[in-house]
């Protein structure tokens, strides 16, 4: 996986709350079968119109917003379906950080999974940086220092210790499980005399 | 969470599947049953094929193709990528020697119809699966959640998930629910209620003697919603309601083990005096049935209400989502809710396309005839549903009304395969979410439950079932 450590540029406004994943992916791109080339697809409905051509006043159409790697939403980002379609299409497009006031759990695990940093701030904190963001004020972001710097502002932020170091090292958390081999059998062991229907082949 | 002291129905389902925990501080669970579809599956099993990792345990994972496939002509899926995708999924679920229940088979349906069907979902397992609405199957006191694609290929190739724990929530309902309000009413209250954020971090306990009082396929279509209030999943204890839904059917503990299993059951339910980090309490005579009038699924209001104002809103974001819904939704303020006319109707999804679902709707349009200006469809949520149904004659009685009457599938709940809504088209839908281009682009969604998508198919606008004789 992608490893993430500080990130500077220019962040783009997406001033909407409850942006779902319908949004961010429509359903007919989830046909596809690979987790690349979804970019162009970010944010459809919004960026093309019924004919496919760009809506020139859409944010991420517009330069410099359209090279951002940083989105700076209103709350709730990320809500609805579990489609993991919607951090890849963020991916692929170059976001490599969504800035909100909360995150839908789901999304929030999935953005971790394909490098992408989620940052929680403050309701204030989100109006000072989507300020920020519209004036085109370059952004940094220090995941081992948990600061995001823009303009006159620097905001500490949370993130469980876990989620930072898989980032910073871009670890592989299947392989990491897989060393617990002998722990999963042990349980599956003790279930099977406990729980024996639950050990039935289907 | 300590292993003392009382516990609630989360805590202990938890416990009995922790692993152990990783070094780097997380939980590993141990994932009793994998439900797996052809739209969030192929990258997970791609990225197995990379790293060369078997299936964990291919006997307790169980497959089949619901959103992408058609609800007519099942014999050729037209869309290049569609077919695709299910081609994958049959091809992929034979490699690993996986359970596919294939478009031909009658045990075919959405996912999250099937599994309790099936007798596959029981109390006090951990069932996920790539789709949000896993937590439908927390209706029989399983913790059931939605997973990501990596995580998918986590769960294939360890059988396990990376958690930690979540917060309690108990959102008690007490009382008769009042005359023509149901499960699909409740939930949606509950939703208008807490917010789509509501529950983030929180597994909710449905708890109280309106919910108690529910058929299976009543909690269901609540827990199913969980997940449109934030929560990660939805819970109810299994009862005798419960153990009497699944005895006997093909995946349930067998005469062997059936009474050890019901003995550990029945140990399930939350301790009297258990903790809980939030807790809600409703008296369900509040509650009218309910309609959706924005583009999130908590902008409820009451059939017998208005189109809200936006001049009302409390904050200054607040006045602009509801703006931004309105205009979408081609919709003025102050609109009265049953004055609003209907282009299309869809009954079925996951929340609301099982056998009882389709028994109501039956009942309220029995001869009589869908408005001139109407399209209604009926998905059942599966081909057993959809048998048992045409046994039942419902399929005539719908067919006659003028109903059409479909194969199972996700179908224009979402709108992956063609069933879809054209720019500016008005539904009543049974479905779960009305979100922007949610069921096909510029589509406009009022989501209400069957009984009420019923009556409004025969009036063409949006109606109260209190009204309606």
């Amino acid at each position: 996986m992608d490893k993430f450590n500080s990130l500077k540029g220019i962040a783009a406004p997406l001033p909407i709350v409850n942006i779902d994943t319908d949004m961010i992916i429509p359903k007919q791109f989830l046909k596809t079968i690979k987790r690349t080339g979804l970019g162009v697809s970010l944010f459809y409905e919004m960026r093309y119109d019924n004919d496919g051509n760009l809506i020139k006043d859409f944010v991420l159409n517009t330069s410099p917003f359209d090279q951002s790697k940083i989105l700076v939403a209103g709350d709730n980002f990320g809500c609805g379906s579990s489609r993991e379609h919607a951090p890849w299409s963020l991916k692929d497009f170059g976001i490599k950080c969504v800035i909100s006031t909360s995150f839908a759990d789901i999304f929030y695990n999935n953005c971790f999974q394909n490098g992408i940093l989620p940052i929680v701030v403050s309701p204030d904190q989100l109006d000072q940086l989507m300020i920020a963001a519209t004036n085109q004020i370059e952004f940094s972001i220090d995941l081992p220092e948990q600061t995001v710097k823009a303009g006159n502002h620097s905001i500490n932020f949370e993130i469980e210790e876990f989620r930072k170091d898989r980032l910073l090292q871009g670890l592989d958390d299947i392989g990491i499980t897989l060393g617990y081999q002998d722990k999963i059998s042990a349980y599956e062991e003790d279930k099977k005399n406990k729980k024996p229907w639950l050990f039935k082949d289907n | 969470m300590s292993n003392q002291g009382p516990k609630t129905l989360f805590d202990k389902i938890w416990s009995e599947h922790l692993v152990g925990q990783r070094e780097d501080g997380t939980s590993l669970l141990y994932i009793d049953r994998h439900l797996v579809h052809e739209v969030t599956s192929p990258q997970a099993f791609e990225g197995l094929k990379i790293s060369n990792r078997p299936v964990h345990r291919p006997e307790a994972t169980i497959a089949v193709a619901d959103h992408n496939v058609p609800t007519i002509n099942r014999q050729n899926i037209e869309d290049p990528q569609s077919k695709i995708q299910v081609e994958t999924l049959a091809k992929n679920t034979k490699e690993h020697g996986i359970q596919y229940f294939d478009l031909m088979d009658q045990r075919q349906g959405i996912v999250h119809i099937i599994g309790p069907e099936q007798g596959i979902t029981q109390p006090g397992m951990t069932i996920v699966c790539g789709d949000s609405h896993t937590s439908t199957h927390g209706a029989f006191g399983a913790l059931a959640f939605g997973i990501g694609t990596s995580e998918v290929e986590h769960v294939l190739a360890t059988q396990t998930i990376v958690q930690n724990p979540a917060k309690n929530m108990r959102i008690s309902v007490h009382g008769d629910l009042p005359f023509g309000v149901n499960s699909k009413d409740l939930i949606l209250y509950i939703i208008g209620k807490i917010g789509t954020a509501g529950g983030t971090g929180h597994v909710i306990e449905y708890a109280g003697s309106s919910i108690m009082g529910l058929s299976m396929e009543g909690r269901m279509t609540i827990c199913n919603m969980s997940i449109e209030a934030g929560a990660r999943a939805g819970l109810i204890s299994p009862d005798q309601t419960t153990f009497n839904y699944i005895q006997g059917r093909p995946y349930a503990p067998g005469a062997d083990h059936w009474d050890q299993a019901l003995e550990y059951w029945s140990s399930l339910p939350s301790d009297n005096d258990a903790n809980y980090d939030h807790e809600i309490v409703i008296d369900s005579s509040e509650i009218d049935p309910m309609v959706t009038w924005g583009t999130s699924p908590e902008d409820v209001v009451s059939v017998k209400g208005l189109v809200p104002n936006p001049s009302s809103a409390q904050t200054e974001n607040k006045k602009k989502s509801i703006e931004r819904s309105l205009e979408y939704m081609g919709l003025k303020p102050g609109t009265k809710i049953t004055d609003i006319k209907l282009d299309k109707i869809f009954i079925g999804s996951c929340t609301n396309g099982r056998i009882e679902d389709l028994r109501k709707v039956a009942s309220i349009v029995k001869d009589k005839k869908i408005a001139s200006h109407v399209q209604a469809m009926i998905v059942p949520g599966s081909g057993l549903v959809k048998k048992q149904a045409e046994e039942e004659g419902i399929d005539i009685i719908l067919k006659d009304a003028g109903f059409e009457w479909r194969e199972a599938g996700c179908s224009m709940c979402l709108g992956m395969n063609p069933d879809q809504l054209k720019p500016g088209e008005r539904c009543a839908s049974t479905s779960n979410r009305n979100f922007e281009g949610r069921q096909g682009r510029g589509g406009r969604t009022h989501l209400m439950s069957p009984e009420l998508a019923a009556a409004s198919a025969i009036t063409g606008n949006i109606s109260d079932i209190r009204d309606f004789t």
